[in-house]
């Protein structure tokens, strides 16, 4: 992780700058494209926190990104549209599934793990599409987006786009912060070697739920963010190929590096958006229809990285692999 | 609400549970051996059922038809298995969870590109008609072939694991790797045998239901995570597991959804009872599995030991 001030400070500045220029170009589509980003880059890093630096491997985590974004939006629709009290509300929910599913799923490892969060979160994803009141399998349709107060209207794509930018930073850093805290290193030496940390008197269970509970509460914030930028909610959010899109995010940026959540949405949202919006001429020729079967594309892809550079994209950059 | 229809909803159910059987049996073997997880088991499934609806097409029998399609089906996934899944059982969890998530994504284009979204596959003429169990009861003929060819199917597997060598062998891997490796059993050719029971079972299970259901793109996703609730209640690595799991999972879902909205409408405002009771039924397997698993953390017959 021995990324240099200079290279933050002018990453930092660049997002900064990009929704000014994008709106003197009177583009605001790429401002809102790329609050989309930020927010995935949101749901990816907390999910690279169970992940990458617990080692958890945690296959729902759109589960907490879906009971984000449907409290949020359950609160909106109810007349409640502060984002004082969405937000907040959105994550202790969120937070409280983690610690309820945590509690269960942590009891296991390995294989049992993976199937057992796949299984709860297909569970809420059944839950959310029965419930007819808000929406059912249709989803649910907001009037606008949350109101933040304090002449900030997130109606505003770039007022948005500032106010995820900074939620996105605040993220960032407490991860990097946690990371040389007691509890990150508690959190790294569990992923290292589990019966060691016991034996050295770490709670292991107890720092384990912990991690996974603020992962799912940092998802579910990602998720009223989603929620409020689409001002539409579908029982989509918690399928569980929405899980694995967020862990081909993680995989793409850099399973346990601070940016990797980060690289992998961008990277993956670009891809996405520039294959279904630009057709490239000689492939269109060759297939015509190739448009319509990215996922082939995104399979391979994400096949050849598993298969040839685990380390993902972040891991090119560093010339220290990561010990593992 | 009769005796009848309880006994209708439960032969329901035992036909579900005996299907999540087959895809449940190769699955807990797959992790039991190799302690690998695979995600395009689901993927077999819907492999199996196109090509049955191709191969019932072509050859004009249902019964010829199916055998064909579990036989390719079986050929595919050892291909699959020596091509590729084999040089993931050395990596970790993550990076296996991955790939065989990009086998799904690009199976499912795949067949998307060679079939299209969906296929045709309807039942044999002679079996479309229902039969009168018991008085009053009549019940889908079909339904009762599949229960049918569910219990034979558990029979012989169950034949074929306790009492055949090559089941002996499989037990022991299940059992403890290292060991079995140790003692001189072929674990690589063994494995991409079980690999091919299991292909069998998914492309069984996809043709039978597939009159049922629809034959479609992503219909193994769905399913296959009812086989890893099945597994995860039963243990893995266990065929009898599996079995248990399977039946208790297939007769909770379908009895839950038949009678937990009636049962609930009976005591709760009607309000209340139309939105809770589907909602619980939804998710009465994963509470059972909750339960389960909080008092039994490696399943109800762990298997290794």
């Amino acid at each position: 992780m021995k990324t240099g001030i200079a290279q933050i400070v002018a990453a930092v500045a660049l997002l900064a700058a990009y929704p000014l220029v994008m709106s003197a170009f009177d583009n605001l589509f790429y401002v809102s494209f790329a609050s989309r980003v930020l927010i995935y880059a949101i749901a990816a890093t907390s999910l690279n926190l169970v992940l990458g630096y617990g080692g958890m491997i945690s296959f729902g985590h759109a589960a907490f990104v879906g009971t984000g974004a449907y409290v949020a939006s359950i609160l909106v629709a109810e007349g409640v549209t502060s984002a004082w009290i969405g937000w907040p509300a959105a994550v202790a929910l969120s937070a409280l599934a983690a610690l309820v599913i945590g509690a269960v799923s942590l009891r296991t490892r390995g294989v049992y793990f993976i199937m057992i969060t796949l299984a709860f979160a297909q569970m809420m994803f059944y839950l959310v599409t029965s419930m007819k009141a808000y929406g059912g399998d249709e989803g649910l349709s907001l009037p606008a987006r949350a109101e933040l107060g304090f002449g900030l209207d997130l109606g505003n794509e770039v007022t948005f786009y500032y106010v995820v930018l900074a939620l996105l930073l605040a993220a960032l850093y407490a991860l990097h912060r946690m990371n040389h805290a007691r509890f990150g290193r508690a959190v790294v030496a569990i992923r290292e070697n589990e019966s060691r940390a016991e034996a050295i008197g770490l709670p292991v269970y107890r720092t384990k739920l912990a991690c996974f509970v603020i992962a799912g509460a940092v998802g579910g914030l990602a998720g009223a963010l989603l929620a409020s930028h689409g001002k539409y909610v579908n029982p989509n959010v918690l399928h569980w190929i929405q899980s694995g899109t967020l862990m081909i995010m993680v995989i793409i940026g850099g399973v346990g590096r601070l940016w990797g959540g980060v690289i992998g949405a961008a990277v993956l949202l670009l891809l996405e958006h520039l294959i279904a919006e630009y057709p490239i001429g000689w492939l269109a020729s060759l297939a015509p229809n190739y448009q319509q079967h990215a996922g082939l594309g995104v399979g391979l892809v994400l096949l050849a990285i598993v298969l040839f550079a685990p380390q993902g994209i972040a891991g090119l950059f560093s010339r220290r692999a990561r010990a593992s | 609400m009769s005796s009848i229809l309880i006994l209708e909803q439960s032969l329901n159910g035992l036909q579900f549970g005996l299907m999540l059987f087959l895809l449940a049996a190769g699955l807990t073997l797959v992790f039991g051996i190799m302690d690998m997880i695979n995600l395009a088991h689901g993927s077999l499934y819907m492999l199996g059922a196109f090509f049955a609806a191709t191969l019932v097409q072509a050859t004009g029998s249902f019964f010829l038809g199916v055998l064909l399609a579990i036989a390719a089906t079986a050929l595919a996934g050892m291909l699959l298995e020596v091509s590729l899944l084999r040089t993931l059982y050395q990596r970790d969890h993550l990076s296996q969870v991955l790939a065989t998530f990009a086998l799904i994504l690009i199976l499912n284009e795949a067949v998307r590109l060679v079939w299209g979204s969906d296929a045709a596959l309807s039942m044999p003429a002679a079996l479309s008609g229902p039969v009168e169990l018991v008085p009053g009861l009549m019940y889908p003929s079909y339904r009762l072939v599949i229960i049918a060819v569910g219990l034979a199917v558990a029979v012989l597997l169950f034949l074929l694991v306790t009492k055949t060598r090559m089941g002996m062998l499989v037990r022991a891997g299940a059992s403890n790797r290292e060991m079995a490796l140790a003692m001189g059993v072929n674990i690589r050719g063994l494995f991409t045998a079980v690999f091919g029971v299991g292909a069998a079972l998914c492309a069984l299970a996809g043709a039978m239901l597939g009159p049922l259901l629809a034959v479609q793109v992503g219909m193994g996703e769905n399913i296959l995570i009812l086989a890893f609730v099945v597994i995860v209640i039963g243990g893995i690595g266990s065929i009898r597991g599996a079995l248990v799991g399977s039946l208790v999972v297939g007769i909770v879902d379908t009895i839950g959804r038949a009678f937990l909205p009636l049962l609930f409408g009976a005591f709760l405002p009607p309000q209340f009872a139309s939105a809770a009771g589907p909602a619980i039924a939804s998710v009465s397997i994963y509470l059972l599995m909750a339960v389960v698993l909080y008092f039994r953390p490696q399943g109800l017959f762990p298997a290794r030991g």
